[in-house]
């Protein structure tokens, strides 16, 4: 199946402002650079690596220490998902209701493999350990939103029309 | 007045279109006419009706469900702002068996109340705990914790009352109270029902924490996976600053708390207390040697009480009803009660919280419904990913602490997953050395490098590869494990492993004997 190589990605045009803006909010806070990490990712949607050693110095941490911690957290991406981030659990509760069809299923659709973003950048599949809702396994998300008792056809829907918001 | 409508937030029923189906009864009420106010409450935890929609009437709250928004315009039809019939009229919601026969304490005003009005949690009860605790000495909070016999729900049911008296007792110019809310066992989701249903209860609770052992700052470590309960949380936060509950002077009392909330990123590892603080602390998630324990030297070095959200959302019945009351329920050394979580292929899961005791049947078959599929039961794991696994046979266990330790089976946060008779058992043992391999802080040579060799052993064992020397080896590997990590996930992902090896062999394709172990 086609995984993703990208030779060269170029940060987005905002990366420094909201690089800046991180540091300022939480660059004096106790144990500050996971709220950091997390601001710029959810500012960019990833942690362009060429911002890190702005992040490490500003919080007087080695570049190395900053990495010891991106690279510890499954949630911090060092590359730009695809348009489309979907996620599916994978944990015991959505197993029992067929959580690994539904993996199958959405691979083959996609055609493309988990923890992967599709070579046209409008996908990326991963998995997910339990999302609270396991008692509508199985559970998937799609760009942050939750869908419970998810079918293979209830899944193709989803993937089909933009996520429904309130 | 207006007719108010219920209709979950909870993330569960917002999981099956609850946020569609409170538009459209907005947009019914405008075409009608109808002067209408829909309260997004938390859910009662009745998630095959969800989304469930209550009606306030002069009799009560009655209940419609499973609602859709193609639903909405036939029940405006049938009159249910009265509570008139309808094919999906669930009754007087606190007339429902499956809520009637509950004894709901931490979860008492979850699904009932508006979660982010604090006059609604006034109004039924909220706030009871903290007036009493204000009135009181640090030292008669942590006795009033202890003699109630609270026990920790995160998983491993320290007690409470003990840990606060060591926090109480370690003098410090600054201590803690954090909150584990990284509920990461699969089949668990009490925690998020309460932080998203009833967040000023956590509140409560935790600012009961801070005056009983001397803490003025708190944390609230969130797993990243609950974007709802960090909106409701945040939400609450700033309400609860605005009244006064939260700041410089807990309602007046001259006594300072606040609460700080954090997003975690995604490892199941950082719900262990001491990686959590490492996460607090802004580094990597890798648990910390004992002793000494966090509650002596915890978060920045200083005393904390670390203790998770069912266990703080329990602090404010106990002091507002008085210990004893607490203590009265339960069986054994197992206190109070226990919010079960009912997950899996079950057909009525959701939310049960009762005194422990409870047998599991009674939990799987009267309140679950046996499974979803239809198909008999085969196995339960309770306790999450590092429970072990139960065969059908074995589900008269009643549900307490020691009962289960003695079957190498633990509580843990109560979780409960129902697996069918096509779950392939071999299958579910080399997931949990995966999951294991996957979420490995790496700190262990045995946690990290055995489970990779655990996969690849039962995978050989499936394979049908000289089995009887890879069971052996993979018992082996399983002692290593246990014997040899620092913590659970690397010393109990051979319970799950080795229950499945023992109650299901035939599952890796051995006779029953063959397996060795016996139950
Ligand atoms: C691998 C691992 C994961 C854990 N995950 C959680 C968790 O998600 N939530 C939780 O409250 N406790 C979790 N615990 C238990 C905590 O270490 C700790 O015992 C608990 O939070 C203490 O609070 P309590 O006494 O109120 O239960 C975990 C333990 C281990 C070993
Ligand atoms: S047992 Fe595993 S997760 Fe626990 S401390 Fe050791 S390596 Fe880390
Ligand atoms: S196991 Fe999938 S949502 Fe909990």
């Amino acid at each position: 199946m086609p995984t993703h190589t990208r030779l060269e990605v170029t940060p987005p045009p905002n990366t420094d402002e909201v690089v800046q803006q991180a540091i300022e909010a939480h660059s004096r806070e106790p144990g500050g650079l996971l709220p950091l990490l997390h601001a710029i990712q959810d500012g960019l949607g990833w942690l362009p690596p060429g911002c890190l050693p702005r992040v490490a110095a500003a919080l007087n941490l080695s570049r190395a220490e900053v990495h010891g911690v991106v690279s510890f957290y499954h949630d911090f991406r060092t590359e730009p998902p695809g348009r489309r981030v979907v996620r599916i659990c994978r944990a015991e509760s959505c197993q029992a209701m067929g959580a690994e069809a539904l993996v199958d299923h959405a691979c083959a659709r996609l055609g493309m493999a988990m923890h992967s973003t599709r070579v046209d950048d409008a996908f990326t599949l991963e998995p997910v350990y339990c999302l609270g809702n396991c008692a509508l396994s199985p559970s998937v998300t799609v760009d942050g939103t939750l869908y419970g008792k998810v079918t293979p056809a209830r899944l193709d829907v989803l993937l089909d029309q933009p996520a429904e918001s309130e | 007045m207006s007719a108010i409508v219920y209709v979950p937030g909870d993330a569960a029923a917002r999981s099956l279109g609850a946020d569609a189906v409170a538009r459209t009864i907005r947009d019914e009420a405008a075409r009608l006419g109808l002067d209408l106010r829909v309260v997004r409450n938390g859910s009662r935890g009745l998630m095959w009706l969800e989304p469930l929609v209550e009606v306030s009437t002069s009799g009560g709250r009655v209940a419609y469900g499973p609602v859709a928004p193609g639903d909405v315009a036939g029940l405006f039809a049938a009159g249910f702002l009265t509570g008139a019939a309808h094919p999906l009229r669930q009754g007087h919601t606190d007339a429902i068996p499956w809520l009637l026969r509950q004894d709901r304490l931490a979860f008492a005003r979850v699904g009932v109340v508006d979660p982010l009005s604090l006059d609604d949690w006034r109004a039924h009860g909220g706030g009871r705990g903290l007036d009493a605790a204000l009135a009181m000495a640090p030292a008669a909070i942590v006795d009033a914790i202890s003699r109630s016999g609270l026990r920790g729900r995160g998983g491993a049911g320290f007690p409470t009352g003990i840990k606060w008296k060591t926090v109480l007792d370690t003098p410090a110019p600054q201590k803690y109270v954090v909150c584990n809310a990284d509920e990461g066992d699969s089949g668990t989701y009490s925690d998020r029902m309460l932080m998203e249903g009833d967040p000023f209860t956590l509140i409560e609770g935790m600012i009961i924490a801070g005056l009983g052992v001397g803490a003025t700052k708190a944390y609230i470590y969130l797993r990243s996976e609950y974007p709802d309960c960090e909106r409701v949380l945040l939400a609450a936060l700033d309400r609860a600053r605005a009244a006064g509950l939260l700041g410089a002077s807990v309602l007046g009392s001259g006594r300072a708390f606040d609460i700080v909330l954090r997003r975690g990123a995604g490892a199941y590892v950082c719900g262990e207390e001491t990686a959590l603080l490492e996460s607090l602390e802004g580094k990597r998630g890798e648990v910390r040697f004992r002793p000494p324990v966090p509650a002596q030297v915890g978060l920045f070095g200083m005393p904390t009480a670390l203790n998770n959200v069912v266990t703080l959302g329990s602090v404010p019945a106990i002091l507002a009803d008085g210990p004893d009351a607490y203590a009265a329920r339960g069986v054994g050394r197992s206190r109070g009660t226990l919010a079960f979580q009912l997950g899996g292929n079950i057909r009525h899961g959701g939310l049960v919280e009762v005194p422990f005791g409870v047998s599991l049947a009674t939990l799987v078959n009267d309140y679950g419904g046996g499974t979803a599929s239809g198909r008999p039961i085969r196995a339960v794991q309770v306790g999450g990913p590092l429970g072990a696994f139960l065969p059908a046979s074995a589900l008269d266990i009643p549900l307490d602490y020691e009962t289960f330790a003695a079957r190498g089976a633990i509580v843990g946060h109560g979780g409960i997953v129902v697996f069918d008779d096509t779950v392939d058992m071999a299958k579910m043992a080399r997931y949990a050395m995966e999951f294991c391999a996957i979420e490995s802080c790496g700190k262990c040579t045995p946690c990290r490098i055995g489970s990779t060799r655990g996969v690849e052993v039962i995978d050989r064992i499936r394979n049908g590869e000289r089995r009887p020397q890879n069971v052996a080896l993979l018992r082996d590997l399983c002692d290593t494990m246990t014997g040899a990590s620092l913590c659970a996930l690397g010393g109990m992902t051979a319970w799950p492993v080795l229950s499945a090896l023992e109650h299901f062999p035939e599952d890796f394709g051995l006779r029953p004997a063959a397996a060795g172990g016996g139950s």
